[in-house]
């Protein structure tokens, strides 16, 4: 167990590499226009090549490729300069650096979008669970009634359904229709913080959640269903019918229990995958979440806070998926022997 | 397990239908795996129902054209006097735009027809590009197995762990935005779950004696890659293909949705949504949020349950309906 | 061990195979720590093949007959010892320089199913042989294959089939007729007939004569039948957990088989003659096969053998020629088998701990 954890973490920790080395090189090494682009926005429209150059030097844009990755992992050479601008102290530091567009520090941006992105993800990962797992299991126990019928046509329906489209639709149904007529349930979007008020906070937040567990849900419904399916037609299931157990103790102690390693895979994997949907939730609803600066970022090639945000979205992943090894390895002790 | 072993592990005795001459022998001729699987196709009334719309919405797309000449209303063209009311508002589907207009008072159903071939197109285009670097990464990772396979799964892992909106969204900036790079993410992105699937069965169908055999008559590794190993996973690789292209064509709008995908203003169904959604008409103007989103859905409704049923078609006894 | 015993001047030797090894690491799921431990699936074999003979090879399962075959195939990399075909050192060729030598050695497999491709037609199977070695394409090719297809019994019109369509009988006639496109010298039928009705095994074995004599071919017959090795074969080699216990001209190994191993193979055949079955004493061997992947020491037979003596336990025995055998007729025992021996009441002189241990190890596999 220790040794195949121990490989786990290895391997995230060359995922991480990976994914750092190939976004740096996509914007310094591929960006053709990404330097000098970067260093005109910097000092503003009435530069003159001087300051560009200043700038340059200033962020080590004309040193080699593999040096400014050294020095995005370990940090700028030099000293701070406690009146100029801030250094970066490179990623392994713990500094993601600053903004070339508004010289904030990412680790600022990053600490207060992250509530965002994690309120939605939980929430929304909450919801699609329950609604997945209540689905499937409802519809596992009485396959093929017009209950499971209608479960499978919404799992299809919603599985098939971009994630923007349906925040979209919701917004137009639920915001604007409603406000036309005069009833205002939901905002249009935006993000109150949850140690503000709470209330407002689930307001804001439910539409979000919605959308993004509806569209994974889907999946979900579905596995529960063949998953518990297969389950409950094994021997020790009719056995512990047979024991004259409650029905309601054999589908959830004996059956869910078993039926429920491939969800937990699957919840591994879309854990991971989660911050893509975050990413559209978040524009939909005008959530400034991580997703949201990352694609703000992306748009004005404001280069470290798109790095900042792939490494904590990939360390997310990373670890999402070591967690999800050592719950898989309890819910199923044979995974343990390897 | 595939159809083909279902078939080949029925015993067949000595002296059997099959010895008793032509006439005996073709009853058992047709059914080749890809007959019955077009069979159970054919008997699927969602699958039938489904693919119906998906050829509906390839002619719409086709005849784009005839749209725009029986309107007459080019798909970029501005109706500013025509195509908004007086307060500048979109119109509403009325005889001459029948499913509306835009904010700039562009004909909805023409854009709709214009937007269906790049949907459809990214779809197949970036669907087959996937598939072809899957198939082929997987095949090598599985059939050479040792290092190159320890690199091939890594390399397969790696890209699964990437966070894969954000880094599309990345490349399609750093590049030029258009169709081309849309396709090309989308494919980089996409390959490695093909791969693991086709790794996986290759896995189990090197073990297998006709592979020995060939090797045994001295076949090159390419040959029995392609010849003998091939053939026996393509029916996976058909059904992830067929559940794939949705999956592209929602990519692709999402992409556009993004504003880092087809840029403005060729007409595409993702960039319809984000017009319609940014544009304050949308309060008064429904049909021109709702028309696209509805276009998109019900297309990539159609492939899914075509998938379905195409899976089912070669795999009956699955009941995993995605993934 | 030596085969200086076995090799005869009458016939012209096709295949060489000398103190060949193969073994397999066993699979170890650990990370940091690379395995030592391997499966001595073929450990020290030695054969001579003279050309037009068949050699049948005979043992229990696993206990690497087939891994020899896929050695001499060169379908598996040699882990010592050498294999020469027609007087060359085939041994570290590359797939490249092999290639030219396959035309020469073709092998049939057990598995009528497994071994012909089912998405493939029998016309595309058969034609392989000719389409990997470039010899001939299109038109030519299909009569060449319709050609063989004829010679082995199988309808030429039902080239364009699947082999879905065809039994198992006719399956393994694909198999015979895709191993004889290429007019090969050697043909190592691997169980060839092991997966048939015997009604068709029969058919099957007599083909494969049929055609030896016709095409003047060489063949290593492995199977685990006796009776049908006794019938195909000119020479016998019994194995035992990857060595020869005994090898000899068919007679002689029936008639007077020296080795325990092979006595009790032989009193397991079923006889005939109900009197004279029920005359003969079945010789029981105790416990399983051990491990290949640690062998017991000496003579890798003692811990089930009944004539075992402490001396097996020490030293393993050389395969030469015992009693008054023939130099052709050699065997593997410290003790031989006399003729008219019975030995299925004799009991083992060795510590029952010597074969309880080995017994034991069984278990930790």
């Amino acid at each position: 167990m220790v040794r195949f954890l121990i490989r786990r973490v290895l391997l995230g920790i060359f995922v991480l590499w990976v994914v750092s080395m190939a976004v740096f090189y996509l914007f310094f090494g591929l960006n053709k226009s990404g330097p000098n682009a970067v260093a005109s926005r910097i000092c503003g429209k009435q530069c003159t090549t001087q300051q560009i150059n200043a700038v340059k030097t200033r962020l080590h844009l004309n040193a080699p490729l593999p040096k400014q990755y050294w020095y995005f992992l370990f940090g700028y050479p030099g000293k701070d300069d406690p009146n100029g601008l801030p250094r970066n102290h490179g990623i392994l530091h713990g500094d993601l650096g600053y903004s070339y567009v508004n010289q904030q520090s990412v680790n600022t941006t990053i600490k207060q979008s992250f509530p965002i992105t994690l309120s939605l993800a939980v929430g929304s990962a909450v919801l699609w669970l329950a609604m997945g797992l209540a689905s499937g299991i409802l519809s596992a126990i009485r396959p093929r009634s017009l209950l499971d019928r209608t479960f499978t046509f919404l799992a299809l329906f919603f599985y098939s359904m971009p994630t923007f489209v349906l925040g979209v639709l919701l917004l137009l149904l639920l915001f604007y229709q409603l406000t036309v007529h005069g009833v205002s349930w939901f905002p249009a979007g935006g993000y109150v913080n949850l140690t503000d008020n709470p209330a407002e906070w689930a307001r804001h937040m439910l539409l979000p959640w919605f959308t993004l567990a509806a569209v994974t849900s889907a999946a979900y419904t579905r596995l529960t269903r063949g998953s518990m399916l297969d389950v409950l037609g094994e021997d020790y299931i009719r056995t512990a019918r047979a024991k004259g157990l409650t029905e309601r103790r054999v589908v959830f102690r004996h059956g869910l229990r078993a039926a429920l390693t491939p969800i937990v895979t699957q919840f591994g994997i879309d854990l991971g995958t989660l911050l893509g949907g975050a990413i559209i939730t978040e524009q939909v609803f005008n959530l400034p979440g991580l997703g949201f600066q990352a694609v703000r970022a992306i748009t004005s090639n404001d280069l470290p806070i798109i790095i900042g945000v792939v490494v904590i979205a990939t360390t997310a992943i990373v670890l999402a998926n070591l967690v999800i090894d050592i719950l898989y390895a309890v819910l199923d002790p044979r995974v343990r022997l390897h | 397990m595939t159809v083909g072993d279902i078939v080949s592990a029925t015993p067949v005795s000595e002296e059997g239908p099959l010895n008793v001459g032509p006439e005996g022998a073709k009853k058992i001729e047709g059914r080749s795996p890809w007959r019955l699987a077009f069979e159970r196709l054919r008997r699927d009334k969602a699958a039938l129902i489904s693919m119906i719309v998906i050829v509906l919405i390839v002619v719409v797309a086709i005849i784009a054209p005839v749209f725009k000449h029986l309107t007459g209303h080019p798909p970029n063209q501005q109706y500013f006097d025509t195509g908004l009311t007086p307060d500048g508002l979109p119109r509403g589907p009325t005889g001459t735009f029948v499913l509306g207009t835009d904010d700039l008072g562009r004909d909805i159903l023409v854009r709709l027809a214009y937007g269906a071939r790049i949907s459809l197109l990214v779809g197949v285009v970036a669907t087959f590009l996937t598939v072809a670097i899957g198939t082929l990464v997987g095949l090598a990772a599985g059939y050479f197995g040792k290092i190159v396979d320890t690199v091939l799964a890594r390399l397969i892992d790696v890209m699964l762990s990437i966070p894969f909106l954000l880094f599309a969204i990345s490349l399609a900036s750093v590049f030029q935005t258009g169709l081309k790079i849309v396709i090309i993410v989308l494919a980089i992105f996409g390959w490695s779950s093909v791969a693991r699937i086709v790794r996986g069965q290759v896995l189990s169908i090197r073990e297998r004696e006709y592979v020995e055999a060939a090797r045994s008559m001295g076949a090159g590794s390419w040959r029995i890659m392609l010849i003998d190993i091939l053939p026996n996973v393509i029916a996976p690789i058909i059904v992830y293909t067929t559940l794939l292209i949705p999956v592209s064509i929602v990519g692709e709008a999402t992409l556009s949705f993004l504003g880092v995908g087809v840029q403005p203003p060729t007409a595409d169904w993702g960039q319809m949504i984000a017009d319609a959604q940014t544009s304050n008409a949308v309060e008064h103007a429904w049909w021109f949020l709702v028309f696209p989103s509805v276009a998109l859905l019900i297309t990539t409704l159609a492939f899914n349950i075509f998938g379905d049923g195409v899976r089912d078609a070669f795999d009956p006894r699955s009941d995993r309906v995605f993934r | 061990m030596s085969v200086d015993g076995a090799a005869q001047s009458d016939g012209e030797v096709l295949l060489r195979v000398t103190d060949v090894k193969k073994h397999f690491p066993v699979q170890s799921a650990a990370f940091f720590r690379r395995s030592h431990d391997f499966v001595h699936a073929v450990d020290g074999v030695s054969l001579e093949l003279r050309r037009g003979e068949t050699l049948g090879l005979v043992g229990e399962t696993g206990c690497g007959k087939s891994t020899l075959a896929r050695c001499i195939m060169r379908l598996y990399d040699i882990t010592d010892g050498t294999v020469e075909f027609e007087g060359r050192d085939i041994t570290k060729l590359s797939t490249r320089s092999m290639r030219p030598i396959r035309r020469d050695m073709q092998m049939i497999f057990q598995d009528p199913y497994g071994s012909l491709n089912p998405r493939r037609r029998v016309g595309s199977i058969i034609g392989d042989p000719f389409a990997i070695h470039g010899l001939a394409d299109g038109k030519s090719r299909k009569s060449k294959v319709q050609e063989v297809m004829e010679l082995v019994g199988l309808n030429p019109e039902h080239y364009n089939r699947f082999p879905a369509e065809f039994s198992g009988g006719q399956r393994q006639r694909i198999g015979v007729a895709r191993a004889l496109a290429l007019r090969p010298k050697l043909i190592v039928c691997d169980e060839p007939v092991s997966a048939l009705d015997v009604s068709i095994q029969a058919q099957i074995i007599n083909l494969l004569s049929d055609l030896q004599e016709e095409l003047d071919l060489t063949y290593i017959f492995i199977a685990h039948d006796l009776s049908v090795v006794r019938h195909v074969s000119d020479r016998v080699a019994v194995m035992y957990l990857g060595k020869v216990a005994e090898l000899g001209e068919v007679e002689s190994v029936y008639g007077h088989a020296r080795h325990p191993y092979t006595s009790a193979l032989l009193s397991a055949v079923p006889l005939p003659d109900p009197e004279r079955a029920k005359e003969r004493e079945r010789i029981i061997l105790v416990g399983d096969v051990p491990s290949p992947v640690a062998p017991p020491s000496g003579c890798r037979f003692h811990p089930r053998c009944p004539k075992a003596k402490d001396l097996c336990v020490h030293e393993d025995p050389a395969l030469v020629p015992r009693l008054d055998d023939p130099p052709g007729h050699v065997a593997a025992c410290h003790f031989p088998v006399a003729d008219g021996e019975n030995i299925a009441d004799s009991t083992p002189e060795i510590g029952i701990e010597e074969r309880i241990v080995e017994e034991g190890l069984v278990g930790n596999v």
